[in-house]
C-alpha cells in the first residue's frame, strides 16, 4: 500500500477526535454536545481497525476455505469495537436521558447557563 | 470559564494531541510481529484449542470474556439509569396521554405499509436468533444479533404507533428478560466453579466444528448476551418514546 494512504486512516482518526471535541466545546445545546460525543468516540473505531489491519490478510473468520490458524487480520481489536459500539448506543441514550431531566429541571439545555449547583 | 479561553485551551491541546500523534503513527504497510504476538496467539490457538471458527467471538466471549462481563454491565447499567432517569413525572400520573405524533398517524401509514412491516417482523426476529446463535460460526453473536432483535420492536411501532407497541412490549417480562440475561452471563461463568476452574473457563464440551453446537459455553454466552441487549434496547426505546407522550385534555 501507498505509504501516504497508509497514514490516511490515522489522520482521519485524529481528524474526527478533534472534530468531535471542536463541536464539544463549542456546544451550545447538550443533544449536540451529546452527538459530538458520539463523533469522538467513532474515532476510535477508525483508530483500532487501522491498528488490526494487516495487509492482504483477511479476515479472522476460518470458514469458506480458509485454513483454520493461517495468517488474519488482527481479531482482538475488532472484538473490542464491536462490544463498544453496542455499548456506546446505550451510554448515549443515558446521557439523552440526562439531557432530558436537565432541561426539565433547569428549563434549558445550553450547557453555558445549566446551573444546576445553586443552593 | 469565558468562551474564548475555552477555545484557546482546546487549540493548544489539539496541537499537543496532533504533534504527539503524529511522532506515533507507523505506516500500516509495515510488519508489526512483535506488537501482534497476542493477536497471532489467538488466531492459531481459536480453532485447535475452542473448535471454533470465528476468532472475533473466540476473544469476546471466552479469551477476553471478563472483559465483556464488565462491557455488558456498563450497557446493562446505562439502560437501568436511562430508565431511572426517564420515569414518568408526577403530574403526568392519572392524565389521559397521547402519542404527540398521533395527530401525523391519522393521515399516517397506510395499509400496505402496515401490512409489509408486520410482514417484516417475524423474519426480522429469525435473522435476529440466527445471528445470535452462530456466533462462533460466522461473524456475529449476542451483541449484533441483540440490536437486530430490538429492531423488530421498533418497526412495529414505526408501522402500529405507540399504543401497540406498549401493548406488545409487556414491560415486565422485557425487564426480566434484560436482567435474567446480564445474570446469565456471570452463572455460566460461575458454572467453571463446580468443576474447580477459574471464572468462566471454557467447561462445557467443546463440540464439533463448523456445527452449532460447538464452542462450549461460548454459544451460551451468546444467547444470554443476546437476549440482554435486545431488551435492554427495547426498554430504552420503551422509555423514550414515552417522552413523546402528552397529556390531552378530557374531551
Amino acid at each position: 500500500m501507498e505509504p501516504a494512504l497508509s497514514y490516511a486512516a490515522y489522520a482521519a482518526a485524529i481528524w474526527l477526535f478533534l472534530i468531535g471535541l471542536y463541536g464539544v466545546v463549542k456546544s451550545r445545546h447538550l443533544v449536540n454536545l451529546c452527538l459530538s460525543l458520539t463523533v469522538v468516540q467513532s474515532s476510535t473505531y477508525v483508530l483500532l481497525t487501522i491498528i488490526g489491519y494487516r495487509p492482504g490478510l483477511p479476515a479472522p473468520i476460518f470458514t469458506d476455505g480458509l485454513k483454520p490458524g493461517s495468517a488474519a487480520v488482527d481479531p482482538i481489536v475488532q472484538a473490542l469495537m464491536l462490544t463498544d459500539v453496542v455499548v456506546e448506543a446505550t451510554v448515549v441514550a443515558l446521557l439523552l436521558a440526562i439531557t432530558i431531566k436537565v432541561h426539565r429541571d433547569a428549563g434549558t439545555a445550553d450547557p453555558d447557563k445549566v446551573d444546576m449547583m445553586r443552593g | 470559564m469565558r468562551r474564548s479561553w475555552r477555545m484557546l485551551l482546546f487549540f493548544a491541546g489539539a496541537a499537543g494531541i496532533v504533534c504527539l500523534f503524529t511522532l506515533a503513527a507507523e505506516p500500516i504497510s509495515q510488519p508489526r510481529d512483535v506488537r501482534n504476538r497476542y493477536a497471532t496467539a489467538i488466531i492459531s490457538e481459536t480453532f485447535s484449542q475452542r473448535n471454533i471458527t470465528d476468532a472475533v467471538s473466540a476473544v469476546n466471549f471466552d479469551f477476553r470474556g471478563f472483559d465483556t462481563v464488565g462491557e455488558e454491565f456498563i450497557l446493562f447499567v446505562s439502560v437501568l439509569g436511562s430508565l431511572v432517569l426517564l420515569r414518568m413525572v408526577e403530574d403526568r400520573k392519572g392524565k389521559v396521554l397521547r402519542d404527540a405524533l398521533e395527530p401525523w398517524r391519522d393521515v399516517g401509514p397506510s395499509d400496505a405499509i402496515r401490512l409489509w412491516i408486520l410482514a417484516m417482523i417475524a423474519p426480522k426476529v429469525t435473522f435476529g436468533i440466527y445471528i445470535v446463535t452462530h456466533g462462533q460460526l460466522t461473524p456475529g453473536g449476542g451483541f449484533q444479533g441483540g440490536v437486530i432483535l430490538a429492531t423488530a420492536a421498533l418497526i412495529l411501532y414505526l408501522g402500529e404507533g405507540f399504543t401497540v407497541f406498549r401493548d406488545v412490549i409487556s414491560h415486565p417480562a422485557t425487564e426480566i428478560v434484560e436482567g435474567a440475561g446480564a445474570l446469565g452471563f456471570v452463572v455460566i461463568g460461575m458454572l467453571a466453579w463446580v468443576w474447580g476452574q477459574p471464572f468462566l473457563t471454557n467447561v462445557l464440551p467443546l463440540g464439533k466444528a463448523h456445527e452449532l453446537t460447538s464452542g462450549g459455553t461460548m454459544a451460551l454466552i451468546s444467547i444470554s448476551t443476546g437476549l440482554e441487549v435486545a431488551a435492554g434496547f427495547i426498554l430504552l426505546l420503551y422509555a423514550f418514546l414515552q417522552e413523546n407522550l402528552s397529556p390531552v385534555e378530557e374531551t
